[in-house]
């Protein structure tokens, strides 16, 4: 029976949109390349926003403003403002469902400091945040009957007449390729940072899948140029170290011992400072030692954790080795006030939209935030839509238009070695789309992504396997994140000027005629 | 160093590393040497949960182990191996829907303290990886027990102060669950992030018992050996 809202994609934001559109009424089939527990989303570690004043005094205002500063003038200030004033109540929903938020000594939820924030805003389950919220919302989706289908990897969308109407998936289990109708989609697949391959914080599965779908499929992305480069990442591994090791009152030293920043400025600004350092010949190091061992055990668990085992360092005695990379792409789907793309029925939520509310440069605490306000919204209006879709679905001709790219690119040379050319993308990406750009960086890297898009049919699979075939998953992961990385290129040239994350040695200054958004379709910029 | 991989047969392979997670040696294996080997991954750092595997007979998070010369790779045991070292979780993770594992009603608006907090802070960081069901030997017999990890997630709502309801959840894991538990602690042993669903097991052991539920297998040997009907139906002591 086809269903009335598909949601592709199982992490925070897809669990969200789920529980709602449930809760609407709606029928709801939930499908993940993963499983559901395993999304990006459980890596978030410091905390969801909210203006609660729990820690100190803040406001709704507050938080918009700072969060229209850390964006650079391209964010959208009515949905800032929706973020913003929606985020009590969304953290209340949260705390109703059962999230094990950090507590104060007057049995508040506790609230720490991250970033470019005013306040102690950021609410946070030690450094859990985002694993113990996404495990909460799992457990939601459970108790409420919702059909999650697991290890399922989005193909295409179904496009009927201009409506998407479902979606096409391999099974990675038994390597068919299946159909799933449904009167609405909702894309909740996560963002791109893999493009930087080892120099990214994130899972190898953001591999921005559902965004190279809906460009595919006649929809639009935007501000693609702008992705977010996390200061403290470790040295040798790219693991995440949360933002709040610094708001706690961590410290970044270079190799001489000395502080060089305001090490509480927004990620972009941060980042950038490391990067001048580096770019001198220094190392640079995440200091805690002095919030003492209770604290940092209490606090931040995990880092300490992370950092013994990925760093062999401890952080109770021990410096912390840094480098930023690549963590958070602020572009993605264009999306208007319902969430909607371009393509009728075609919804996007979550890091893979771009709802306008991070703009240049998103603020931490931000993007858990985001997902919970923006998941109930999306769920509302594909719910909403799909109750007037009266449509007959015939995806015959795209179902056996799959099964054929399937056996083509089985079919391929695999002359090329696309693992060689996947780091070497991520390492291009990291030097020449990274902290710091300019044209003639970019024009070649674009060159380079251009004649590998053409190579394509070169590279391919050495694995025939139809059963759990990971080499052919991630070769079609590496082909969507190719044509994405072209998209970002053409961005980052447009845009003479540096704003936010997009920083240009040749062009450093923000221009004011640059202040709108890049906007790209399959066919080129649009605007 | 050499390693071998428990695929449809033993295969050694051969790698050049030192200090390497034995995460990072798969990747290698497979984009140097073998695109065919498959495992699953995705986070790198011990959170997502999806690269639990054995190693030398014990469950690991294959990010978080240092391979050593000589290592067997093995997947999980007790779930279905799908292919190589990745295994189908959908019937351990059935297991939580069916133990009722989330909070029965929502709950707006309680204040809870810092102690209230802490009572199952530890249970909350569970990742799911199912090392715990790849150790328990009960598992391993029974596949109906109710495991380790959706145990310990009852135990993670019973303790919670805004689960205003807990009835369901005790009175779903007396069959096929809490008394199952032979206590060996195995699962303790094998979990990345330390929880011990063997202590859990015993609260809600506890909190059963509070609520006038009783070991039946207790009860049944007790009043198999010594009372019941085979005498004069009356109890006997």
């Amino acid at each position: 029976m086809k269903n009335d809202v598909l949601i592709i994609g199982a992490g925070g934001a897809g669990l969200v949109a789920a529980i709602h559109a449930h809760n609407s009424g709606a029928k709801v089939l939930v499908i993940t390349k993963e499983y559901p527990t395993r999304s990006q989303t459980s890596m978030a570690q410091g905390g969801i926003n909210a203006a609660l004043g729990n820690a100190g005094d803040d406001s709704v205002e507050a938080h918009v403003q700072n969060t229209l500063k850390s964006a650079h003038g391209i964010a959208n200030e009515e949905a800032v403002r929706l973020l913003c004033e929606s985020a009590p109540e969304a953290v209340e929903w949260l705390d109703s469902i059962g999230v094990c938020f950090s507590r104060t000594k007057d049995a508040k939820i506790a609230q720490r400091t991250l970033g470019g924030a005013s306040a102690p805003r950021a609410c946070y389950a030690q450094d859990y945040t985002g694993l113990k919220i996404l495990h909460t919302l799992y457990d939601r989706c459970l108790s409420l009957g919702i059909e999650i289908l697991n290890e399922k990897y989005l193909l295409d969308y179904i496009i009927q007449d201009g409506c998407a109407c479902g979606a096409i998936v391999l099974d990675i289990r038994t390597g068919e390729v299946e159909t799933y109708e449904s009167a609405s989609v909702i894309i909740a697949t996560g963002g791109y940072s893999r493009i930087y391959d080892k120099h990214s914080t994130n899972s190898s599965s953001t591999t921005g899948d559902g965004i190279a779908c809906a460009i595919r499929a006649g929809a639009r992305v935007s501000d693609m140029e702008f992705v977010q480069f996390h200061p403290t990442a470790l040295k040798s591994s790219s693991v995440l170290i949360s933002e709040s090791a610094r708001g706690a009152g961590g410290y970044l030293l270079n190799s001489k011992g000395e502080r060089f920043t305001n090490e509480l400025a927004p990620r972009d600004e941060v980042a950038r400072a490391i990067n001048d350092e580096m770019q001198r010949g220094e190392n640079i190091f995440l200091d805690i030692r002095h919030l003492g061992e209770k604290f940092i055990d209490e606090e931040l668990p995990q880092e300490r954790k992370l950092a013994k085992l990925y760093e062999n360092v401890d952080p109770a005695y021990d410096l912390i080795p840094i480098k930023p990379v690549a963590h958070y792409t602020m572009g993605g789907i264009e999306v208007d006030d319902k969430s909607c793309t371009i393509v009728k029925g075609l919804y996007a939520v979550g890091e893979c939209a771009n709802h306008r509310v991070h703009g240049a440069n998103r603020l931490g605490g931000n993007s858990l935030l985001e997902l919970v306000v923006f998941g109930k919204q999306v769920a509302e209006n594909a719910v909403e839509y799909a109750k007037n879709f009266n449509k007959t679905i015939d995806d015959s001709v795209q179902l056996q238009d799959d099964k054929d790219f399937i056996s083509k690119v089985k079919a391929f040379s695999n002359e090329i070695d696309f693992y060689k050319i996947r780091e070497e993308l991520g390492d291009m990406f990291y030097t020449n789309v990274g902290i710091s750009r300019d044209k003639k960086s970019l024009k070649s890297s674009l060159v380079r992504v251009k004649e590998l898009l053409s190579k394509i049919h070169l590279m391919g699979v050495s694995d025939n396997s139809k059963v759990y075939n990971t080499n052919l998953i991630e070769f079609l992961e590496f082909k969507n994140m190719l044509e994405l990385s072209r998209l970002v290129l053409k961005g980052a040239i447009t845009r003479d000027e540096s704003r936010g994350a997009h920083f240009r040695a040749d062009f450093p200054n923000e221009d004011e005629k640059f202040k709108m958004h890049t906007i790209v379709d399959k066919n080129g910029v649009v605007s | 160093m050499k390693i071998k991989i428990q695929r449809e047969s033993l295969v050694e392979y051969e790698v050049e590393t030192q200090d390497s997670t034995l995460l990072h040696v798969l990747q290698t294996i497979k984009t140097t040497q073998d695109a065919t080997l498959t495992y699953a991954s995705g986070c790198k750092s011990s959170i997502c949960g999806s690269c639990a595997m054995r190693v030398n007979g014990t469950e690991v998070l294959a990010c978080a182990y240092k391979v050593q010369d000589g290592d067997l790779i093995e997947p999980l045991k007790n779930s279905p191996v799908i292919r190589d070292l990745v295994v189908d979780m959908d019937k351990a993770y059935s297991f939580n829907a069916k133990a009722k594992a989330w909070q029965n009603s929502l709950s707006p608006s309680t204040n809870l303290t810092q102690e209230n907090e802490k009572i199952n802070e530890i249970q909350s960081d569970c990742i799911l990886c199912g090392s715990c069901y790849s150790a328990c030997p009960v598992y391993a017999v029974n596949e109906e027990f109710i495991g380790p990890f959706s145990l310990t997630r009852v135990w993670r709502y019973v303790s919670d102060v805004r689960e205003k309801d807990s009835s369901q959840k005790i009175e779903t894991i007396q069959t096929n669950g809490i008394w199952d538990c032979t206590l060996c602690n195995e699962c303790t042993l094998v979990c990345p992030q330390d929880i011990s669903s063997k202590a859990d097991i015993e609260k809600l052991r506890s909190k059963s018992a509070m609520s006038g539920y009783s070991d039946p297998n207790f009860a049944s040997s007790f009043g198999g050996g010594f009372g019941g009907s085979s005498f004069d139906g009356s109890p006997s002591f």
